[in-house]
């Protein structure tokens, strides 16, 4: 998904930021600011925090349907809601492959990675993904 | 004033059969009217609640319903709201009563749903956000309500044991509602030894999708008057409430909040807003509600409500539940219908399902399960992209 996250290193979530009133939005807002007292038309590309805390956390024991594509067979991964300081906004993303769910807590610091979304002959897709730090 | 009468209330039963959506409608509908003692001919107004799993019919259902019970020149509309649309239903009939465009209305929602999981509608829609949550993170229904469960668990100290036990509560609701799917009891060990669909609720812990169909005829209360029936019961609010910006909690289907950065946060969250829109136009508060129905979509969720609804403060919803104040015989009865536990959700007619339970039990016409002397009830739930649902009765 071009200009949703760097991939650089270290990578980030680039959402957009209004250069009327500064409030932030991921996804991607680009032509209209979404602030009801703001008609901003004007939003600037920008890189979210790459740090951000727990704010709740589960785990998929079930395949999604498609269009998500899984690993066959499926393997249980787990799903973060992050908030992040700064923005004052809470993101979901993937938790890193391995993460146990039994360990986490609301409130753990995470950060920002990459990870593999699916892998099709051409390419293998990136996804962001949430880390748990020590 | 700004009531009109419930006339009439039907249902077909929820389940599981792959039929034509418009057959479970049809049926729902013919119930209503017969119930109502007012004739198909007689009806001045179809309200549609829209099915999108279900292909162009779906989309148009007023008119596919009229069609359906035969073509009258009935004035017709449609809407789609998603889990709200029921709702929505109700107050497109209500606001053409209201401002003296008909005297006599007849709502409708049907569907029948595929096996397991909703999941989007097809197609590659890269600009959708409820395509983009499956496509990139594989975040089902459940994987949003889990959010919310661990959420109380790590906040409130609320467990596994206290969201089996709603299930419990409300499957021993539904053995006495007809319409009902699923009419077993079962225990807090049962709940809890099915497997984990996303961590911490359990299989059974979260509604399934079904087939199904609720239908009413509302009128103006002069049309009741006149047609015998002199003390119906009332719709006395419909909310219909969008979010407030920033809308800080993470709802289905966005992966994102709304950016708290240089907003003042919101006076209440969405969810306490759409009780309080109803509440207000009805002219009471929560401590005059006799019963209420709240989407259990997944058992936690059922406890959040109790608190958005305000019978309690947040944090003490599994307090209310576990001193027996929401089961039947309780203080304030909570799904005395069985719930979405019992029914599995079909979207359109669901809203409408709420509102035909709470009529019966206005009336006394619950049998098995009623709440005794009730006269004024509530139903209330929320349908994707920020849209209200919650429809206050009295009678």
């Amino acid at each position: 998904m071009p200009g949703w996250f760097t991939t650089g290193d270290p990578p980030a979530l680039l959402g957009t930021r209004c250069a009327s009133c500064g409030t932030y939005f991921f996804p991607r807002e680009e032509a209209l600011c979404r602030n009801p007292d703001c008609r901003g038309r004007q939003l600037d590309e920008v890189e979210l925090s790459r740090r951000g805390r727990i704010w709740s956390y589960t785990d998929n024991r079930y395949q999604p349907p498609s269009p998500y594509v899984s690993a066959d067979p499926f393997v249980p991964y787990g799903i973060a809601a992050v908030e992040l300081a700064d923005e004052r906004m809470v993101v979901l993303g993937q938790l890193e492959p391995g993460a146990d769910v039994t360990e986490l807590r609301v409130g753990q610091e995470v950060e920002l990675v990459l990870g593999p979304l699916y892998e099709d002959d051409d390419h293998e897709y990136l996804v962001w993904k949430w880390k748990v730090l020590a | 004033m700004s009531e009109v009468a419930v006339l009439g209330v039907g249902m077909h039963p929820w389940g599981k059969w792959g039929r034509n959506f418009v057959e479970y409608g049809v049926v729902a509908a013919e119930a209503a009217l017969d119930d109502a003692g007012v004739a198909w001919r007689d009806i001045q107004y179809v309200a549609g609640a829209d099915t999108i799993r279900n292909g162009y019919p779906g989309f148009i259902a007023g008119s596919t319903f009229a069609q359906a019970l035969g073509w009258s020149g009935t004035r017709v509309g449609s809407c789609y709201a998603a889990c709200a649309s029921g709702a929505h239903a109700i107050n497109m009939a209500r606001a053409q009563i209201l401002a003296g465009f008909c005297d006599v209305a007849l709502v409708v929602g049907a569907d029948t749903t595929p096996k397991g999981f909703f999941a989007p509608v097809g197609g590659e829609r890269r600009d959708d956000p409820d395509w983009l949550r499956f496509h990139l993170l594989g975040a089902t229904n459940p994987t949003y309500f889990a959010l919310y469960a661990r959420r109380r668990m790590e906040v409130y100290g609320a467990t596994p044991a206290d969201f089996a036990r709603v299930k419990v509560k409300n499957s021993r609701h539904g053995l006495a509602n007809p319409n009902a799917r699923y009419r077993k009891e079962v225990s807090v060990d049962e709940v809890l030894a099915s497997p984990v669909v996303a961590d911490p609720l359990h299989l059974l812990e979260i509604c399934a999708t079904s087939d199904g169909a609720a239908a009413m005829v509302v009128s103006s209360m002069e049309y009741a008057r006149r047609h015998g029936a002199p003390q119906p019961v009332r719709v006395a609010a419909v909310s219909t409430v969008t979010p407030t910006f920033p809308n800080a909690v993470i709802e289905m289907p966005n992966f994102a909040t709304d950016s708290g950065a240089v907003s003042a946060p919101a006076e209440r969250t969405f969810r306490d807003s759409i009780a309080a829109a109803a509440f207000e136009e009805a002219g009471i508060g929560p401590e005059d509600l006799d019963v209420a129905e709240v989407y259990d979509l997944s058992t936690a969720l059922e406890l959040d409500w109790y608190e958005n609804i305000g019978l309690c403060k947040e944090g003490e919803a599994e307090r209310l539940l576990n001193d027996g104040d929401t089961t039947l015989g309780g203080r304030i009865p909570i799904n005395p219908s069985g719930g979405l536990a019992c029914f599995g959700e079909a979207i359109p007619a669901q809203a409408i399902a709420q509102v035909c339970e709470l009529t019966w039990q206005l009336r006394g016409e619950a049998h098995g399960r009623q709440v005794e002397g009730a006269g004024v009830g509530l139903s209330i739930n929320q349908g994707l992209f920020g849209h209200g649902s919650s429809v206050i009765v009295k009678r």
